[in-house]
Parts: C-alpha cells; structure tokens; sequence
C-alpha cells in the first residue's frame, strides 16, 4: 500500500500503543501534523515550549511505563527540546523524540531552521536517526521504540526531513526487529545470582539500596520479598523512593545528600550492601572513598556499563531487576537479623531526620506533611527541583510504588509542571500534586496554559521562600552567607494563576495551610496554592560535598520545641 | 592508577555517523585518542577500528562497556594485553642533496622501507612496521632534515593460536 511518510509514522505510533504526544509544530514539521486528524487514536496535547513537550512526555512515561513521545518542529523547535532529552537520558525514561529537519536538498546548507540536530543530541540520546528515504521509516520507527524500551530505557530522536513526511512511499507494517548487535542481557548469570545468595546468606548486616531500576522493571513485589524472606532492611536512592513501602518496617526510607541520616548510617556500617537497579550517582553515594567501606557489594543492575563504574564490585550480576530477583529469592533463606535491625532502630531514634520545628511562620516541611495527611498519602508527588524537592522526598510517606515523580539526575529546573501534565495525562483518575519551588515553577509557568487547555486537574502548592534557596542555603553554609543572585522576585503567584482562568489561594499564616489544601482537594479542577514559607529555612540532614555519607549535618537545634512525634512515620 | 596506552579494537557498522558516535564517547568521557583508523573488515557492511588512547585500566572498561553499548557496534576489545601484530604505515619526505641521498638510501634499506618519490631536494620514504621501528627511522631521518611526515596511526590484530594450550591462559574471566 502507498502511504506518505507523515501517514507511517501516524500508523508506526498507533501500532506501538502510543495515544498521546507532546509538542509543538512549525514548518518543517507541519506535514506530519496535517496528517494526524487522519488517526484520531492519536491525542496530540499542545504545549507552549519544546522543553515542556519533552518532560511532559517523560512525566506519561514514567507515570505509564509506555513510551513517551514528543514532537517539535526544526531548528529552534528541536534545540529546545534538548533539556528534556538529556533529563531522560539522565533519569532513564524510555522516549521517542520525533523532529522535523529542512527538507533533503536544503540540508548541510545551512538553510533557515536547520540545526544538527542528531549531532547535537548524540551524547544524550541511545540512539538517534536522520531518515533520508521514506522507505526506511517504518523500520526505524519501530527499532526506535525497540531500542528506546528495551534494556536501560532511555530516549531516541528521529529526524526526518520536511519532504519526507510527505514522500509517497509503499508501506509494509514492519515486522520483527533486527537489530543483532542490540541485545541487552535481561536474565542473571545463575552462577552469579548463587553467589550473590550465599553472599546474603551468610552476611550479618547487610542492607538494600533499592533504585528506579525497582520501578521501571515493575519489581516491587520480588523486592518485597527479598526483604522479607531474609529480613534485609531496605533503603532507597531519591529516584528508588516509593519502590519499597516507607511505612514498612524494615524501610529505613532514603539515602543521599539529604537522605536519612539513620539511612545513610546503615548504608556506611553494613557488611553486605545489595544494590538494586541503581548506578551510585554522587549524590547517593556522597564521598564514594568513604561509601559502604565496610561491605561487599552485590551490583544488580540492567546495563554492564554502570558495573563498576563508581564503585568496585564484589558480585555483579547484570539482567533486568525482577527476572534477577525471582531467581535470586529463591535461593536466600530466610533469616533472623534482630540485633541489626534494633541498631538501625536506635539510630533511627538518635537521628530522626525528619522532625519539624514548632513554629508560628509556615515552614515548608509542615506543609508538604499535611499534603501527606490531606491525602493519605495516596497522590503521585511531581516535584520541581531544590530544597522543595528534597522536602517532597522527606516528608511525604510514599507508600506506593512509583508515586514519586522528580528530575534526579540532571536536576532540572522547570521540570515538575510539564512533568505534572504529563503524569496526569497517564493517571487520571489519580491524585497528583505538584510540590514546586518559585524558582523552578517560574521556568516553565507557562503550562499553566496548556493545564487550563487540556482541563487537567492538577494541585500546585509552590513553597514560595522568595529565594533560589538550595544554592541559597549553599551560599549560607559555604560562601559566607553572601546571598548573590539568589534573592527572587516573583509574580503575584494567585493573580497569574487567575490570568490563566486557574483557580488559585494565597496562604501566608499557619492557621490557613490545611483549609487550602482541603479546598485544593475539594475542588474539582487544577487549583494553586501560594505558599509563603519561612524564607531561609535549610534542608537537613545534609552530607557537606567531600564528606562521606555518614557525615551528615543535623538540623541546629533551635529555640523551639520540637514536635513531640516524628513527623512522617 | 597511571593513565597507560591501551589498543582497542572495534568491529561497527559500516554507516554515516558511526565514526562520529565512536570519537564522541571517547571525548565525553576525558580520554585523548592518540590515533584512529578505520577500513573494511572480513565481512561486508562491518568496518573494523584500531583505537590508541590514553587510560588507566578501569576507565579504559569503561568506555569499552559504554561503546559496546551503541546500537551499531559488534564488538569491542582491549587487546593491550594480547599477543597481538601491530603495523602503521608512514609516509616521510626528507630533505635531501646529492651528498646526502646515498646514506639516505642506505638507511631506507636497513629499515626495509622504499624510497616512493624521488625529487630534486627531497626523498619520499614509505616505512610499515610497528612503533619502534617507525620512531627509529624518523629518529635516524631527523638529521636530514624531515619536510613532511604523514602516519596513517596503528592497526592491530591478535595472533593466532599456535600452541593450543596456551589460549585458556587468556580466557578472561567473562561473566559479565
Ligand atoms: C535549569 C536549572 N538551572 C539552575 C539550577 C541550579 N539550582 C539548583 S536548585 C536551585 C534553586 C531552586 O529554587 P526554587 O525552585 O525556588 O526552589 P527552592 O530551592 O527554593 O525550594 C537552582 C538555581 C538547576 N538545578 N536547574
């Protein structure tokens, strides 16, 4: 059958279970988009900046586990796409990136809008592709959603110029993919999975570092049972958060720069260490000289290149988290581990980490707590980046597997309302939450828009400290407290929200905090909390850079009262 | 751990951008390639690599792990440890006068090299070998005076198994 390129790709998408995309049109991309009527299974959403098009397709990804898949047009349509990209790349989100390039013969002459734009994202993408022949595109359409699922998920761009989108090619559904040399290891070596069994079987006081490889590999259950059978406690890395029960009493939450103090304690004095799709990122890991100096390591991770890489390991075992576990639990006995677990419990009860002071202004801890309470715990928590996030992670209780949704390895600013719509857009009968700094939330405000236009009903609470405040509070700790450029001006958060027909409360006394996260909740559409929070307070713990991990600061204690129970447990 | 020369070689698809691919993981993760080479391999459609760099041992796996994982390559190995046949072929024009083109000539013989151009000022000499022979030459040359040298960098291939036996002593414990 003759199709034109604009029509295969619509096919390719609707074969692969894709029903929404993300992006923005322009030129050199507008045939395709005039062909998407044709294929109304295809919801295309509209945002108002490439960058939004990409974190919002991560944020369906990672709310799905689908494909996310994004469009934007060339030249500068593509380029704004990159910070999205490379946040995927970065956090390992499985996602299509579909560009529109100058058409064939304009190309390598520097046309208008044209932009290398597979040059540029070589670094940052698992694979790209700039398809020269329209006969070719049903074959990469569908080795790009191959290769962006498959393994380590991660992101793949098609470029695909402007003539051919509209190239009257014959189209044969393709069918297997042949890709020889891409093939990535999902079982464990048996012999090393037996290893790594004696290993815990024979450990005294070992401890799981649980990852997001727990999440994307759907493997929460084996974990469970890991942790159980052999009576393991369990921690998590920021983006592992959610992966085990917080409320579990063998949780001992998350480990990291501002992880748990009694966390990162157990981490650093255990005998075994089984890490679990995590790859000891920097801020998990903190000083890696002094990580974990005590334990073997047990590397249980999909991709070879993350064995070793910062950290020495003992038993690697590469393969996909579940189909490791399965085998694994079958093998580790089950085992009384009471003395160990009672130090982690008094650790716990030394460095509890997560109290909140009693105070009259509105810290940022308590808020996010009552968000927790106001929703009992059962809302998907989408975060921006900075001492909000870090709150976020701290004291809302995530009990439920990949309910936690944040930017951790780029860090990404702006992300957390694309993020939020696209969360949404895969969860909507869920309650979702956006926990936003006034810093991030002003990069990419601009949703707002597409929120009201897709009529999403999304709770914003910005903790609005009137400061970019995590490099502020690195300037109070490291710099003198010599505050350049952090100082924020920002609109009148509830007046804008308004000018975008969003529905919006200014809270700035204590008394008001639970009434407006009641209304938010009761309200049936997407709604803005104000938040004017005490405007220096510091996240704690915190392992200052060059320390190890279980050299964290503790909150000062300060005049006030501490709250008589822990606030998250 | 001291930063070392490492030969690796790399069997890829023979496509646009993949010589590119290659390059940029090398550069992304802080090493300096000393010399590249690429042609046809035995088989149709796959390029082979010769990659000279700079790197301890461990960061050395690591950018093997990470081009193993491209999309299009076949094959990686650090054969820095391997018996192996290492050859670069070098051009080199040397200044040259009639007194001085009779000695010239004879080192060119010693070295087994061939004079490939013969001018009025200048001798051309085309030199294979390995890395020792090639320095000794340029060595030996420098005193003439040396206009141009162009070296296409290193190919290198393991040798092939003559004592049976001695092959598992380099079987790599390769589990993962
Ligand atoms: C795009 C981007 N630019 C700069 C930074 C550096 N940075 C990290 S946290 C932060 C401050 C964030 O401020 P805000 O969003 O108001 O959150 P807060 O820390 O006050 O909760 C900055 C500037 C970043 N992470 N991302």
């Amino acid at each position: 059958m003759k199709m034109t390129g604009g029509q295969i790709i619509c096919d390719c998408l609707v074969k692969e279970g894709v029903d929404t995309i993300y992006g923005i049109l322009g030129g050199a991309i507008l045939p395709l988009y005039d062909t998407l009527p044709q294929f109304p299974q295809l919801h295309h959403i509209l945002v108002r900046h490439e960058q939004c098009a990409a974190h919002a397709a991560e944020g369906y990804a990672r709310a799905t586990g689908k494909v996310g898949v994004c469009f934007a047009t060339s030249g500068p349509g593509a380029t704004n796409l990159v910070t999205g990209i490379a946040n995927a790349y970065l956090d390992s989100t499985a996602m299509v990136a579909i560009t529109g390039q100058v058409a064939r013969r304009f190309i390598g002459k520097d046309a208008f809008q044209e932009i290398d734009i597979t040059g540029i994202t070589l670094p940052i993408t698992k694979h790209n592709y700039l398809v020269r022949d329209g006969a070719q595109l049903a074959k990469v359409m569908k080795e790009a959603f191959y290769i962006a699922r498959t393994g380590r998920p991660g992101p793949v761009l098609i470029d695909v110029p402007k003539d051919v989108f509209t190239e009257q090619v014959e189209y044969h559904s393709p069918g297997k993919v042949d890709l020889p040399n891409f093939k990535p290891t999902m079982k464990g070596h048996p012999a090393q999975i037996q290893k790594a069994a004696k290993m815990i079987n024979e450990a005294r006081k070992p401890v799981i570092i649980a990852g997001r490889g727990v999440i994307i590999s759907n493997a929460s259950p084996e974990l469970k049972e890991l942790a159980e059978k052999s009576q393991i406690p369990v921690v998590t890395t920021l983006l592992g958060i959610s992966s085990f029960p917080e409320s579990h009493v063998l949780s001992y939450r998350w480990i990291g720069m501002h992880g748990m103090g009694y966390a990162n304690m157990a981490v650093n004095n255990a005998d075994l260490v089984i890490a679990i799709g995590m790859r000891f990122d920097d801020r998990a890991t903190a000083e890696v000289s002094g990580f974990a100096s005590h334990a073997k390591i047990i590397h249980i991770d999909i991709d070879p290149a993350e064995i070793g890489k910062n950290v020495p390991v003992d038993v690697p075992i590469v393969g996909d988290v579940k189909a490791v576990l399965g085998p694994l639990n079958k093998l580790v006995e089950a085992a009384q581990r009471g003395e160990w677990l009672k130090q982690l419990d008094d650790w716990r009860r030394e460095h509890p980490s997560t109290d909140i002071r009693e105070t009259s202004s509105i810290l940022p801890q308590y808020v996010i707590n009552q968000i927790y309470h106001n929703t009992n715990g059962d809302a998907t928590i989408v975060t921006g980046v900075g001492q909000q996030q870090m709150w976020a992670a701290q004291h809302y209780t995530y009990n439920h597997p990949n309910t936690f949704i944040s930017s951790g390895g780029l860090g990404t600013m702006g992300f957390g309302l694309p993020a939020a719509v696209g969360v949404k857009m895969g969860r909507p009968e869920g309650t979702v939450w956006l926990i936003d700094g006034d810093g991030s939330f002003q990069m990419t405000l601009h949703e707002l828009a597409t929120i009201q236009q897709e009529k999403l009903n999304i709770k914003i609470a910005i903790m609005n400290n009137g400061f970019l405040g995590m490099v502020r509070q690195w300037q109070e700790l490291f710099h003198g407290k010599r505050y350049v450029a952090t100082p924020l001006w920002g609109p009148d958060f509830v007046k804008l929200a308004e000018a975008y027909g969003i529905a919006a409360v200014k809270v700035r006394r204590k008394d008001e905090v639970i009434p407006a996260i009641q209304q938010a909740m009761s309200y049936d559409g997407p709604f803005l909390i104000d938040f004017g929070v005490e405007p220096e307070e510091n996240v704690y713990p915190m392992v200052p850079p060059g320390a190890s991990l279980s050299q964290f600061l503790e909150m000062p204690r300060k005049e006030e009262a501490l709250w008589p129970q822990r606030s998250t447990l | 751990m001291a930063a070392t020369k490492h030969t690796l070689v790399a069997l890829v698809e023979d496509r646009p951008g993949v010589l590119n691919r290659v390059a940029s993981l090398f550069r992304r993760r802080g090493f300096n390639i000393q010399s590249i080479t690429v042609g046809h391999s035995e088989t149709a459609g796959i390029s082979r690599m010769t990659i000279v760099a700079d790197g301890t041992n461990t960061s050395v796996e690591q950018v093997r792990k990470q081009l193993d994982k491209l999309v299009e390559t076949i094959k990686v190995s650090d054969i820095t440890a391997e018996d192996r046949v290492e050859r670069e072929l070098a051009l080199i024009k040397v200044k040259s006068t009639s007194a001085t083109r009779g000695e010239i000539i004879q080192i060119v013989d010693v070295f087994r090299a061939n004079i490939v151009d013969v001018a009025l000022d200048s001798l051309t000499v085309e030199v294979t070998g390995d890395e020792n022979k090639m320095n000794s030459l340029l060595n030996l040359l420098q005193a003439f005076g040396i206009k141009e040298v162009c070296r296409t960098g290193k190919i290198a291939m393991t040798r092939g198994i003559v004592n049976p036996g001695e092959s598992s002593r380099k079987q790599t414990a390769s589990e993962e």
